[in-house]
């Protein structure tokens, strides 16, 4: 199981930097979010991967789930949303007022 | 205690001194000679210690594990220079006080000064190896201050940067070199040390070492050819010069030789370097002065020869040429000293400093002009004065130097060249200024200076002379002490008398004193040969400014090389220099250790299918990214795989926000969309596409290989604790919620701080927005009206959703749930208000201010966190306590819970923020675009 989990990450990593090498801006933002999915299943599964073991205390459960990753995840998904629109939105005042959506600010050909 | 006193009441004075300066400008140097006074008394306080033999150490931890104390130490040699430094710095703020004209600002001139007096006290009276470095540094950006003090002058920034370069990078060296010796050592004590010479020196990295020491000493005491910096250092304030100049800075690099005699000194290499860097300057320099018309000129090349001959006397390694080395360092400070004190005032009083112009100046103020002439003559070496004595030593020590059979004579007779034209130029300092002749269009007619102005040189000189006349009754005990502090270990026999009967040595003198008066006299012959042999200037300033051309335009080289201004290229290059790095890293330590047998994870037929979505969906954004729609579809589609991972993987809480990010993120993604061209031109070609497919290619394999690695290797957590604390500690059983509100609050806090800065973000990028028409293959989703049955739908639905989203968040601290998530729930409710009803319908219903919701949730959080100083516990302490309500049963109140509270309302303001300025822009509100033909103007 952990070669298709790694083979997911570095595909999900793969597609982020390929449209992050894009040169326009919304292709760059997809990429990014791409890339922060692939970073965030890394973190997630640097606290190894195990099912039915949700990090809720109880005394019926046998293991528990590492919840350090997963609250340092759950912020990082949360923070990149946040960093997700502010990105869009500088996309967008670009575009309005530079009439292109060149990463370089300049019209293609 | 009373070490660390005298190095921090400068350095305080140099916070003290502009308090006074308030006051009035004559406060300022009251004030700044009150503390040098003060630190003086105490240092003398222990001078009897040091005179007994006791080196006092007082040391306290810095960063111990660095090797870094803060420890001080006074043996003869930091008295020594203590007093020196102390001593001519009182001298020197009394002469300040009159030599700075109404237009300077005296608070900031004292305030300078004192801060190098204080960093100049914290070289000479370190301990620490590493401390001493701190000093040093400082003193040589206290002297780019001072130089450049009158900062109106193109000479004096250009001095000051030329020193600072050429001190600094000094600096950086020595830096290298102590660093290498305290490797060496395993101590950056000095007692250490100084203790441990056959270990350094018989250490394989001792030439380095010495070297890069070399280089600190030789830039600080300007040694060829690094001394050009000081003929242009004479751009500062003559008070400046003769302070820092003659008896204090360039002294710390012969201070340095001086300190790490008992270290470093003894070998070939130490001798040759060191000798051979004194000799040459010596001898250079001297003639260099001769030739100076400027009085500070000549006065900082024979600077420059002077610390040739301190150098070359270290450079010999024997006990006896280090006493010899100490008593010139002495002398040298009086005389030379005293002299920039008489060239100041002649400048102040006379106007210009050109020696071509100052003639006969003897009658017009004749009580000055004995002052210097008895300081140029100890400089020029005339018995009965104090530098007849060291120069005498110097003669005798290069005499007995038994190196070289065959080249013995050399030594000497080189220094006996230096000597005649030391002889000359003191002579033309004299000659020149004070006779031959009458003044040449001089700006003011000359006169006495103050009656307080000539004291300090008055005490120098008086100095000199009772050296010179009773050099054992006088500087005996300070020199023995000195002495003693250089070498770690017992004198050896010298005498302080002034007549040693007939000798080689008082020949060499005699030669001296005669050739200089010879050569002075034929001035007018050697002027005119200088002149036709060396015809401008020269030497090592043209080559320092060529190689500061010659960087800046590499420099300039390489930014163009690697800044284009092209974002992909930038980007290109830092994933490759990333692949390449971990290719190498790789390489470095062998592949990893693949091992299909340590899988623990279970393969199951859900979880790959999920896995086999992801990658599909990924590829899948990445082929149909040129038309943006169908791309954004399948990044949801990504993301929702990604949630769906999270539950499979026992994550219910990443799950919930993941899911909810998702919605809002495509929500968003979708709104941009609007404004944006809906497909993407083909801007690269096959090649681009394929050096970019490869350099993702690498990235991507990288992490996979990484991932695996990871996941195979043995694993080790410290979540133990987190399981173990969350209910006793934290009050509740989702520890994941727990770690967010409590054990990392602070972090959380700092999150939802950097997202409502995104929203502030936002918002600002979005004022008085004009939006160009779009490109002919938009959607014309703007003006279609919402289906009915959405919004049917939708209005019941946002108070079951406000519902829900309370749920999870009282739950949150148990199950699943929390402020983030309970947040996004609310954030999407609202948001399908705006979608179904539209923009004008929903914004005249819910006339709320999200920016004071956010500012509502921040404060919440922070009060929470504060609320536990009121009780007296940490920042962020939480306390809980179990209530019991109906129907809900037994039911837990943490503290965290209002900090939860919120998250939850900065969450749910920082979503609206962002999403419903975008709606509103494209709503019936939204700015007109602006139509083509209004462009086209």
């Amino acid at each position: 199981m952990e070669v298709l989990i790694s083979t997911a990450i570095g595909f999900l990593v793969a597609c982020g930097i390929y449209l992050m090498l894009r040169a326009r801006t919304m292709d760059v933002v997809i990429g990014l979010t791409l890339l922060s999915y692939g970073v965030n299943l890394f973190l997630f599964a640097s606290g190894r991967l195990v099912s039915n073991a949700a990090a809720l205390i109880s005394p019926d459960a046998a293991a528990y789930a590492d919840p350090l990753p997963q609250a340092l995840v759950l912020t990082a998904i949360v923070i990149g949303f946040g960093m997700t629109a502010f990105l869009v939105v500088l996309a967008i005042r670009a575009f309005g007022d530079l009439g292109n959506d060149h990463v370089d600010g300049k019209a293609g050909k | 205690m009373t070490l660390l006193l005298i190095v921090l009441i400068p350095l305080l004075g140099a916070l003290l001194v502009p308090v006074a300066g308030a006051r009035g400008r004559m406060a300022a140097a009251l004030m700044a000679g009150a503390l040098t006074a003060i630190a003086l008394g105490l240092l003398l306080s222990l001078a009897p210690q040091v005179f007994a033999g006791e080196v006092l150490v007082s040391s306290w931890a810095w960063m111990a594990d660095f090797g870094l104390y803060f420890s001080f130490r006074l043996d003869g040699l930091g008295l020594l220079f203590g007093l020196l430094i102390l001593g001519i710095g009182l001298l020197v703020i009394l002469y300040a006080a009159y030599y700075l004209s109404p237009k300077d600002s005296m608070s900031k001139f004292f305030a300078f000064m004192m801060l190098f007096m204080g960093a100049m006290l914290g070289v000479v009276l370190s301990e620490n190896l590493i401390l001493l470095l701190i000093f040093w540094e400082l003193t040589s950006l206290t002297s780019f201050l001072l130089v450049s003090f009158w900062r109106h002058r193109a000479d004096a920034r250009q001095g000051a940067r030329i020193a600072l370069a050429i001190t600094g990078g000094g600096g950086l060296c020595l830096l290298a070199g102590i660093l290498l010796l305290g490797e060496i050592v395993g101590s950056y004590e000095l007692s250490v040390v100084l203790a441990s010479a056959d270990l350094i020196q018989n250490h394989d990295l001792f030439a380095p070492t010495l070297i890069l020491i070399l280089l600190g000493a030789f830039t600080k005491s300007a040694q060829f050819p690094f001394h050009f910096w000081l003929p242009h250092a004479m751009a500062a304030p003559t008070p400046v010069s003769a302070y820092l100049h003659s008896a204090t800075m360039v002294k710390a690099g012969v201070f340095l030789l001086a300190r790490m005699h008992p270290a470093l000194s003894g070998g070939d290499l130490w001798f040759y370097l060191v000798t051979t860097a004194g000799l040459v300057t010596l001898v250079f320099a001297a003639y260099v002065a001769l030739f100076r018309h400027d009085l500070k000129g000549l006065l900082a090349y024979s600077t420059i020869s002077q610390l040739g001959l301190i150098t070359l006397l270290f450079g010999f390694g024997t006990p006896l040429a280090a006493v010899a080395g100490v008593f010139h360092i002495i002398n040298h400070a009086t005389f030379k000293a005293s002299l920039f004190m008489a060239a100041g005032i002649i400048d102040h009083e006379a106007g210009t400093r050109d020696m071509r112009r100052l003639n006969g100046l003897f009658k017009y103020m004749p009580y000055t002009a004995v002052l210097a002439m008895v300081a140029a003559a100890a400089m020029a070496g005339v018995p009965l004065l104090n530098g007849f004595l060291s120069k005498e030593m110097f003669f005798v020590e290069t005499l007995e130097l038994q190196r070289f059979d065959d080249w013995a004579w050399l030594i000497p007779a080189l220094a006996t060249l230096a000597g005649v034209f030391a002889v000359a130029y003191s002579l033309r300092f004299i000659h020149d200024v004070f006779f031959n002749g009458e003044p040449n269009n001089l700006p003011k007619v000359p006169h006495e200076p103050p009656r307080w102005m000539k004291i300090p040189v008055e005490v120098l000189v008086t100095l000199c002379l009772l050296v010179g006349i009773f050099p054992a009754f006088t500087v005996g005990p300070l020199l023995a002490t000195a002495a003693s502090g250089v070498l770690q270990a017992p004198l050896p026999e010298y005498s302080l008398a002034i007549w040693h009967g007939f000798n080689l040595a008082l020949m060499m003198s005699f030669v001296a004193l005669v050739g200089g008066v010879l050569f002075y006299l034929s001035r007018h012959y050697l002027f005119a040969l200088h002149a036709r042999l060396l015809p401008g200037e020269f030497g090592a300033k043209q080559i320092f400014d060529k190689m500061i051309r010659g960087l800046l335009d590499a420099a300039r080289w390489l930014t163009r090389l690697l800044e284009n201004g092209s974002l992909q290229r930038y980007m290109a290059l830092l994933v490759g220099a990333a692949v390449t790095v971990g290719l190498y890293a790789a390489a470095q330590h062998g592949a990893i250790n693949f091992s299909m047998s340590s899988s623990s994870i279970p393969f199951n037929g859900v979880a790959i299918a999920i896995l086999i979505g992801l990658i599909l969906a990924g590829v899948g954004t990445v082929l149909l990214h040129r038309h943006r729609l169908p791309a954004l579809v399948m990044l949801g589609v990504v993301g929702l795989c990604l949630s769906l991972l999270f539950v499979y993987f026992s994550a219910p809480d990443l799950a919930l926000t993941q899911l909810s990010v998702e919605v809002v993120t495509i929500i968003l993604l979708l709104l941009a969309l609007h404004f944006m061209p809906q497909e993407t031109m083909a801007d690269s070609g096959n090649a681009r596409r394929w050096r970019d497919a490869a350099l993702a290619g690498g990235a991507g394999i990288g992490v996979a290989g990484l991932t695996w690695a990871v996941l195979t290797s043995p694993f080790e957590t410290l979540s133990g604790f987190y399981l173990e604390q969350s209910v006793p500690g934290g009050g509740g059983s989702n520890v994941v919620n727990v770690i967010l509100v409590d054990f990392r609050g602070f972090d959380t806090f700092g999150e939802i701080t950097v997202l409502a800065i995104a929203a502030i973000g936002i918002h600002a990028l979005l004022q008085n927005l004009v939006i160009k028409p779009n490109d002919p293959g938009r959607y014309g989703w703007a003006s279609a009206k919402p289906p009915l049955l959405l919004e049917v739908v939708s209005r019941p639905l946002l108070p079951l959703a406000l519902m829900v989203a309370l749920y999870l968040m009282l739950r949150g601290h148990n199950a699943p749930g929390g402020g983030f998530i309970a947040g996004l729930v609310v954030g999407i409710a609202l948001i399908l208000q705006y979608l179904a009803s539209g923009v004008e319908w929903t914004q005249a219903r819910l006339r709320i201010n999200y920016f004071k919701v956010i500012a509502v949730g921040l404060i919440l959080s922070l009060l929470t966190g504060a609320a536990s100083w009121v009780v007296g516990y940490p920042f962020m302490t939480t306390t809980f306590t179990y209530l019991y309500w109906p129907v809900v049963g037994k039911f837990e109140v943490a503290s965290a819970m209002v900090f939860d509270l919120g998250v939850f309302l900065t969450v749910v303001g920082i979503t609206m923020v962002i999403l419903a300025e975008l709606g509103k822009l494209s709503g019936p509100l939204a700015p007109r675009p602006v139509s083509n033909k209004e462009e086209s103007r």
